[in-house]
């Protein structure tokens, strides 16, 4: 079984980004279980999204402790969360920013990718250019550096989950997916 | 079609699938997804159903009992604070023994306010004559809403399918949506024997003296005996249509279990593994899962714990200057029976607190150690 947390503000996406995840590891032969941190949602505030994924019926029920993987949303979320609490050794830090690897010394024992999220969903005109809308892009991030599914398979899924700009979401996946900067060796 | 659906969208596709006519709802976390869905799919006409906006939980159950008075197969869904609201109209419901099927997505009563998972809303509801039951995953969530209408059409009471606030009804993962087809061959339209009709006027819930109230009552009591196995024989022709088998338990690996865990809703999956690896190391334990609450299915329960030396069992709820609500009602199955296990009872998991493996392992050590059980229910996971 591999578990993935999102860390989002409200607003941004963190659940639908999970969900769409989801949708496209199911595709693909996976069971999945996605599913909010069991909280209120408010707007601007530190929220968390989970996913599991595996060959079987996931029977676990609790939140996510010890992730394989995380995803940040926002960067800013780092100064204020322990955003790696729990991460296993190795795993994937997905990070949306403007900076490269190098900027995150403090996570040596992790892999980085780097991804502007924020200026590809602004250059699609997803959301706004202040509060651009980042999800469906970490999503195609997530694919090239987790290679735990498909670009083709989130692109679908986005498709499907995409209340709007169907075609502009999936295009945006495709842009983080060839733009995220990997640091594939931890270097402690 | 399999489609990944949050555990209220799957309540929503149920009560869809089930061709309702009438939905009356108010919304309330954690619930509110399930009408809204249903509300989208009767605004798109792919439900043909008359959806009504009401101001209360108690006008969404009044105006339930008075759609399906009419011969109309009703829905309606709410949680917590909103189930209390209808406390009054539940009774009504049962004891007019009009079989409208309701979601309740179990969630703590106020105060301290929390909208987490917390058994105790419906189960305060033991006594109002409906049906109950506690699942365990979105599917079941779906399928047990079908299977609801056609227990509560044979037996003329109202079922309520309860499961875990956020644990499943904001959590996505694969469901399988049977064909319409299918479920209409299942499930056919309503046919009430009694129902208010114009052209053959009857009058209903009058006045009632006491030489004839405890007959009435009788039979009430006895459609919930009946609801038994009409519970286990509908759980069996849906697997026959669908593939898979309900009933008013599941026991798994007790046969020869000396200890067995009894568990409800969504903490059922956690302990499967808690089974699965205990077996593997070679302890000789069981699962029972308590799907029916009311009517208490007391002969399963007690086919299952007869010779066995220990019955843990888990409750996230609590009858306050009691105990753990399940295991008071199964100590009460087995009593005057012989050769049964002694019961510990633990409580935990409430207000949303995770009911993890490592818990229930936890729990499975302690009661393993050769201790008598406790005089009072257990508190497990309590900060010091």
């Amino acid at each position: 079984m591999i578990e993935i947390r999102i860390h989002g503000r409200g607003g941004q996406g963190s659940v639908i980004a999970s969900k769409i995840m989801a949708v496209a590891l199911f595709s693909e032969g996976k069971w999945v279980q996605s599913f909010p941190k069991f909280g209120v949602e408010r707007r601007g505030a530190p929220v968390e999204a989970f996913l599991r994924l595996d060959q079987d019926k996931i029977l676990i029920r609790s939140e996510i402790e010890a992730p394989d993987h995380i995803v940040i949303l926002d960067a800013t979320l780092m100064e204020v969360t322990d955003v790696t609490s729990g991460l296993k050794k190795g795993g994937w830090i997905i990070i949306n920013t403007h900076g490269s690897p190098e900027d995150f010394p403090d996570f040596k024992d992790f892999k980085i990718g780097c991804v502007d999220a924020s200026r590809i969903a602004a250059d699609h005109r997803l959301g706004s250019r202040s509060a651009p809308i980042v999800n469906t892009a970490i999503c195609g991030a997530f694919a090239r550096a987790t290679e735990l599914v498909g670009i083709d398979s989130i692109c679908n899924a986005i498709r499907e989950e995409a209340p709007i700009k169907p075609e502009e979401n999936a295009q945006a996946a495709k842009d983080a997916f060839e733009a995220i900067h990997l640091a594939e060796t931890p270097s402690n | 079609m399999k489609k990944v659906l949050m555990g209220n969208h799957a309540a929503s596709w149920g009560a869809r699938l089930s061709k309702v006519k009438m939905i009356a709802a108010y919304p309330i976390t954690p619930q509110t997804h399930i009408v809204e869905e249903l509300s989208e799919m009767c605004g798109d006409g792919s439900l043909d159903a008359k959806f009504l906006k009401v101001e209360s939980e108690h006008s969404a159950m009044a105006s339930v009992i008075s759609s399906q008075s009419t011969g109309v197969r009703s829905f309606t869904a709410t949680s917590a604070n909103g189930l209390a609201l209808m406390h009054e109209l539940l009774h009504w419901a049962a004891g007019a023994r009009l079989p409208i099927v309701m979601v309740n997505v179990n969630r703590a009563l106020a105060p301290g306010w929390n909208i987490w998972v917390d058994q105790g809303d419906s189960l305060s509801q033991r006594d109002t004559g409906w049906v109950q039951l506690y699942v365990e995953d979105n599917q079941e969530v779906l399928d047990s809403v079908i299977q609801g209408y056609r227990i509560a059409e044979q037996v003329n009471l109202p079922v309520m399918i309860c499961y875990d606030a956020f644990i499943l009804s904001h959590t996505y993962e694969p469901v399988d949506i049977p064909d319409q087809d299918l479920v209409d061959k299942w499930l056919p339209g309503y046919q009430p024997e009694h129902y208010l009709n114009p052209e053959k006027p009857s009058a209903f819930n009058g006045l009632v003296m006491p030489d004839n109230y405890m007959e009435i009552r009788y039979k009430l009591h006895m459609a919930h005996e009946r609801a038994k196995s009409v519970t286990n024989e509908v759980g069996q022709s849906f697997g026959e249509t669908f593939g898979r088998y309900y009933g008013a338990v599941e026991a798994v690996e007790c046969d020869d279990a000396e200890m067995v865990i009894a568990i409800s809703s969504s903490a059922t999956s956690p302990a499967r593994l808690v089974i699965r690896e205990l077996r593997d190391k070679g302890m000789k334990i069981g699962l029972l899962k308590m799907r029916m609450f009311r009517p208490f299915p007391t002969e399963e329960v007690r086919a299952v714990l007869k010779g066995k030396s220990k019955a843990v069992v888990i409750d996230r709820n609590c009858s306050w200057g009691k105990g753990g609500i399940f295991a008071d009602e199964i100590k009460g199955a087995i009593s005057n029976q012989e050769d049964m296990p002694a019961i510990y009872s633990y409580i935990t998991g409430l207000g949303g607190r995770s009911i993890t493996p490592d818990l229930i392992h936890e729990i499975v050590t302690e009661v393993e150690s050769g201790e008598p059980p406790a005089e009072l229910s257990v508190w497990k996971g309590l900060k010091q």
